[in-house]
């Protein structure tokens, strides 16, 4: 049994405890805007914030989040209008669009600590992030567009939102 | 998976039986045979829509049908909601290159509405989709082909709504002007395309109807803003990994790990005793560990004891593909290309210019592994997968949804695909192997089942880019020209295993050891050259192979582009000019060398350190020339800039196209500096990202895309912009080092 909170909602989860935490918010509760990519923490598409810090779910085991506040893509803002959200659809960022939650909730991570981040921020930053389709280049302008929007009221604060945004779509 | 709540594609949403499925062989018979008007309106007020707009494919039914007719409702594309919701059916995959958003532009520029008052869906398998039933997305085609067809719905469309108005209002159609989705009389009163869908569906689909001329057009040729991008900032995308019916169960399972063995016996015992394993079942592939979620399934799996038959090929590795490759150059090929006397050149000219090119195994390694959903119940079989091919007539191997049914063991009539967003395709999600496997399973076990393959699933049971082996030869006359041009190509053959064979003169020309995708790029290439031979000698191997982001341009743009660049040395001349001057009878390709030429400031030196390559290549229909700038940097090379120019006729979607060069360089160059699978004891060495690796954001160049202008007929985008990158790349080496680079990936020595 691992208690935790998921998106601002207190949960408890009966799996074994070394399952990874990407299979408990994918499986258990149906929030699969998590994706699988590697298994071993090598592309960043099962990206998630854990008290505010991006980790790896595929290779995190579920115990150790026992008391954490973990924040997925569905829980970033209630309507997608997290700065970094906002800023990768006027970059028209996503192409197959499967890595792109972790893409994100590592950007929001990263102009948490770092307002105007560099080039050489978003380097280090995002490097653990794969993407197939080659967007980097538009991950990198819309997180430097993100970080101009820091004047606006939603702000750039992950897990500052914790409405759970649901996992659920309409197609 | 108890608390899970009901999928996004829920299972139980039974959605239209329309369009139900038909022999494809005979479409028109069965389209007006299996359409009934009945159907029609049936369909039409399930989907709650007013009028529903067919078209079909010129090539195989000519131009558009009345609406009364039973042709009406099966190849719908175009849905217009009593709300005024405009819906385009999008018949191809969305794996990113933009089909859900280009295809649509198509209809609403001719439908004259306004870009937010469009959505998508995608269109279900069927065979009123695609070419002659095939309902693919690849070769870079899905608006080459649709061009046509989708322009002439939305005009169709907005055509009858006109009418509709016309009755209405009693007055003379011409009138009455089409503007944001509503129809305007002289006298300035309106109706919207919803207000008027109802009355639109009764008149008659007209035969033809003009179409804009392309100075008229204000969507296609525009960057509005993707159908599909909100939904992917906010996790709600639904991909085939997120799909199903909230009570599926989850396999893994156990393939063989040499190419071509066969499952010899096991013990489900170890995999039973895994905490949440229900039953372990024996397949044509394997045996597949079913369990309540992924992390069991995977533990049985890899607990099974099983024994694999590792068949005749166990002892395979790279050092034999090589000297196969080579024994079958040594005792001659099949001759794809012969202009003029080549012997003759060269024994006329000086010193043959001679090299050998050698390319590895290529996986696909989409981002999101391997996947299918299939639930098979009472005589019917669901799918929710991610494909590049829905639907094609079972003679020619079928589709997702005929390999679904024939696994499964049910009716195709009774087998429904849903089609997924795509975590990458690539080429890789055009093999059906992942669903035939799922829909057995589905078959033998009871409640909707997911297989999922793990990242060394995939990249160690992949349909590769094929391996390659080239031996050229050149001499040059006297003004430093190619006189004769010997090409020799090893290779296996990719079409061997999809052709259709029963298409009379088919296999001839397209199978085997004719296969056009061993050799295209090198057959046909531009450069003039009055004596040339190309041969092709086809290797049969147990590595299974499959078609990859640009097929043959993968290898051929690499060895032509690089070998053109080695005779330019030899003739002590510029690579630039060098190609113009080969190339004078090739306008497209000339424009865009010049344009990407101008663009880095080509005869300018390059900064300190650095030096700059060049290659152009045509693919599916498009012209693109690269410039890579780059260093070395630790031994390693580093690509600091990019230029491309592209030509791919009209562009519909600017933004889009920029995105798929900068996509298609990024897939090439990580191809160039990192790609590799090896084979060794018969199987895949690479299983995950630590071995095979990726560029990643801090390697990634800044690429500057020029745009030709063009009134030609549309070309692809999806694969064209990924061919030159890397002899662009080794090019560059060339010119800061001297290092000829012919062996894939790049190392420096």
């Amino acid at each position: 049994m691992a208690k935790f909170t998921v998106n601002g909602e207190a949960r408890e989860i009966s799996v074994p405890g070394a399952n990874p935490l990407l299979w408990v918010l994918r499986e258990s509760l149906a929030l699969t805007g998590t994706k699988f990519g590697c298994g071993i923490g090598q592309c960043g598409a099962c990206t998630v914030l854990l008290n505010g810090q991006p980790i790896r779910s595929c290779q995190f085991p579920v115990n150790a989040a026992e008391g954490a506040e973990i924040t997925t893509i569905e829980g970033l803002s209630p309507d997608g209008a997290h700065p970094v959200q906002r800023a990768w659809v006027e970059e028209q960022v996503p192409q197959c669009g499967y890595c792109q939650s972790g893409q994100i909730m590592a950007a929001s991570a990263l102009l948490a600590t770092t307002e105007n981040p560099t080039d050489a921020d978003i380097d280090a930053a995002m490097s653990g992030n794969v993407c197939r389709c080659g967007t980097y280049g538009a991950i990198r302008r819309a997180i430097h567009r993100a970080a101009e929007m820091a004047g606006d009221p939603r702000g750039a604060q992950p897990g500052g939102r914790v409405e759970t945004g649901g996992a659920g779509g309409d197609r | 998976m108890s608390e899970q709540h009901e999928g996004p594609i829920g299972a139980e949403s039974e959605t239209p039986d329309a369009p139900q499925n038909d022999a494809p062989q005979n479409e028109e018979a069965d389209g007006k045979k299996g359409f009934s008007r009945r159907t029609f309106v049936k369909v039409g007020v399930i989907a709650g829509a007013g009028l529903t707009l067919g078209v079909s494919y010129r090539l195989i039914r000519g131009p558009g049908q009345p609406a009364t007719d039973a042709a009406f409702a099966p190849s719908a594309f175009l849905r217009i909601d009593t709300d005024g919701s405009i819906t385009v059916m999008v018949d191809r995959a969305e794996m990113g290159q933009g089909v859900a958003t280009a295809l649509p532009q198509l209809v609403a520029e001719e439908l004259d509405v306004a870009w937010d008052q469009v959505s998508f869906e995608f269109a279900p398998a069927h065979p009123a989709y695609g070419i002659f039933g095939m309902q693919v997305t690849g070769g870079s085609t899905s608006v080459v082909q649709s061009w046509e067809p989708l322009r002439e719905a939305g005009a169709k469309a907005r055509w009858m709504l006109r009418e509709a108005a016309a009755q209405q209002w009693g007055v003379p159609a011409a009138q009455i002007r089409m503007q944001g989705g509503i129809a305007i009389n002289a006298d300035g009163s309106e109706l919207t395309y919803g207000a008027l869908a109802s009355a639109a569906a009764s008149i008659g689909v007209p035969r033809s109807v003009p179409l804009k001329d392309a100075t008229d057009f204000e969507i296609i040729g525009t960057s509005v803003p993707r159908l599909d991008v909100p939904e992917k900032t906010t996790g709600e995308a639904i991909f085939g990994l997120d799909a199903g019916p909230s009570d599926t169960r989850v396999a893994v399972v156990a393939r063989s790990p040499v190419f071509g063995g066969t499952l010899s016996g096991f013990d489900p015992a170890p995999a039973l005793g895994v905490e949440g394993v229900d039953e372990v079942v024996e397949l044509e592939s394997g045996v597949a560990v079913v369990a309540n979620g992924y992390p069991a399934a995977k533990a049985g799996r890899d607990a099974l004891l099983v024994e694999w038959d590792e068949g005749p090929e166990s002892d395979l590795d790279d050092a034999e593909i090589l000297r196969r490759f080579a024994t079958a150059i040594e005792e001659g090929g099949g001759s794809v290309r012969d202009d003029g006397d080549v012997e003759a050149a060269f024994e006329e000219n000086g010193e043959a210019i001679q090299a050998t090119y050698r390319l590895p195994y290529l996986a696909h390694a989409t981002m999101e592994p391997m996947n299918c959903t299939v639930w098979v119940r009472d005589g019917r079989c669901t799918v929710w997968v991610g494909t590049q091919f829905q639907n094609a007539p079972a003679i020619a191997g079928g589709g997702a949804r005929q390999v679904a049914a024939a696994a499964a063991g049910v009716d195709a009539d009774d087998t429904e695909i849903h089609t997924t967003f795509l975590g990458g395709g690539f080429g890789r999600r055009a093999e059906r192997d992942y669903i035939r496997e799922a829909a057995e399973l589905a078959g033998k076990v009871s409640g909707p089942v997911k297989v999922i393959w793990s990242r060394e699933d995939d990249m160690q049971h992949d349909f590769y880019r094929p391996a390659s082996y080239h031996e050229l030869g050149a001499v040059l006359d006297s003004d430093g020209k190619p006189a004769g041009w010997q090409h020799d190509i090893a290779t296996q053959s990719i079409l061997e295993h999809l052709v259709p064979v029963w298409i009379p003169g088919f296999a001839e020309h397209f199978a085997g050891s004719k296969d056009p995708t061993a050799t295209e790029g090198a057959s046909n290439h531009p450069y003039h050259v009055p004596n040339i031979n190309v041969n092709f000698a086809k290797v049969d191997l147990p590595v299974p192979v499959g078609f990859w982001r640009s097929v043959g341009h993968t290898h051929t743009g690499f060895v032509v582009e690089s070998f053109i660049d080695e005779l330019a040395h030899a003739a002590g001349q510029d690579p630039y000019q060098y190609r113009r001057e080969l190339l004078d009878a090739h306008p497209r390709h000339l424009a865009v060398l010049d344009a990407v030429a101008k663009a880095s400031d080509w005869g300018s030196p390059a900064p300190e350190g650095r030096a700059r390559g060049i290659a152009v290549v045509e693919s599916f229909g498009s012209y693109v020339a690269e410039v890579a700038e780059v260093s070395v940097e630790d031994g390693r090379p580093r690509v600091h800039k990019v230029w491309c120019a592209i030509d791919c006729g009209v562009v519909v979607n600017p933004a889009i196209v920029r995105a798929q060069m900068e996509s298609g360089i990024v897939y090439g160059l990580t191809a160039g500096l990192y790609g590799e699978i090896n084979i060794d004891k018969g199987r895949a060495v690479q299983g995950n990202f630590d071995t095979y690796r990726m560029l990643r954001m801090n390697e990634s160049p800044e690429v500057e895309v020029l745009l030709m202008p063009s009134g030609d007929d549309p070309g692809g985008v999806g694969e064209p912009g990924t061919p030159p990158i890397i002899p662009a790349v080794t090019n560059a080496i060339f010119a800061l080092t001297g290092q000829r680079v012919r062996d894939l990936p790049i190392r420096l020595t």
